[in-house]
């Protein structure tokens, strides 16, 4: 993915706002023809999980219809989404990979320890959906748009 | 309720499953059901068959699909008859852990 320190800034305060739950949403932006996400804005979700908050997050299809929504407004798309790992490492979990939806998607996690956001990553889920790969995150000057 | 065999109707793909569509982000199909539009898609774009189909060819869990704004889960499920118009959404929902 292609991004801005300041999105990244933004995740990491989401996950911070909502520890010791799980913070969720949508990333805004354009897929470009070589496949790679650019993410040039964020949209903040509930996490819709009734219990277990601190372990599970969940953005419904009404979720999904409002970023697009929102993205459209702004001549984007929806491509991907974050959420926090409070107090857990910065790699998708097995409950991750069970339940991600499309591949194509850039899927962030940002670990938040004791309240402070740590490490940040991005990641792809392989096309037969068995496996994320690690994706590189660039950072691009925000006047590059 | 009139229908014919010459209902159009529009179905929304989300992002990611536009590389599979020839980049579009509408694709118009003729259907009466969803399923029906759904199965005309996938014949026409097959690489959007696991995607959108798990092993047991049924939708998977996360793929809602929404005729105008209403979720089919709530009525009819895949059996929703389509009028001509209607705009079909593949929308999905996102969980993890």
């Amino acid at each position: 993915m292609e991004t801005t320190e300041s999105i990244l800034d933004a995740i990491r305060q989401h996950g911070t706002d909502t520890y010791p739950e799980e913070g969720c949403g949508f990333l805004l932006g354009t897929m470009m023809d070589d496949g790679n996400n650019r993410v040039t804005a964020l949209h903040r979700a509930t996490n819709r999980r009734s219990e277990n908050r601190e372990r599970r997050y969940e953005l419904t299809a009404d979720d999904y219809r409002e970023a697009d929504a929102a993205a459209q407004e702004q001549g984007l798309d929806v491509v991907g989404v974050y959420h926090s790992h409070p107090d857990h490492p910065a790699r998708p979990s097995e409950t991750d990979l069970q339940e991600a939806p499309f591949p194509g998607y850039t899927y962030v996690i940002v670990s938040v320890h004791d309240g402070a956001p740590e490490a940040l990553t991005a990641w792809a889920l392989a096309p037969d959906r068995s496996e994320f790969h690690r994706e590189e995150i660039s950072l691009r000057t925000p006047e590059v748009t | 309720m009139p229908t014919t065999d010459t209902t159009t109707v529009t179905l929304r793909i989300p992002t990611p499953l536009r590389s599979a569509t020839d980049g579009q982000a509408t694709v118009e199909v003729k259907a009466e059901t969803v399923d029906a539009a759904l199965r005309t898609l996938v014949d026409r774009y097959p690489d959007l068959a696991d995607n959108l189909y798990d092993a047991d060819d049924e939708l998977r869990q996360f793929v809602n699909i929404y005729v105008d704004d209403d979720d089919v889960r709530f009525g009819d499920g895949v059996d929703t008859p389509l009028e001509p118009g209607d705009e079909v959404s593949i929308v999905p929902s996102i969980a993890g852990g």
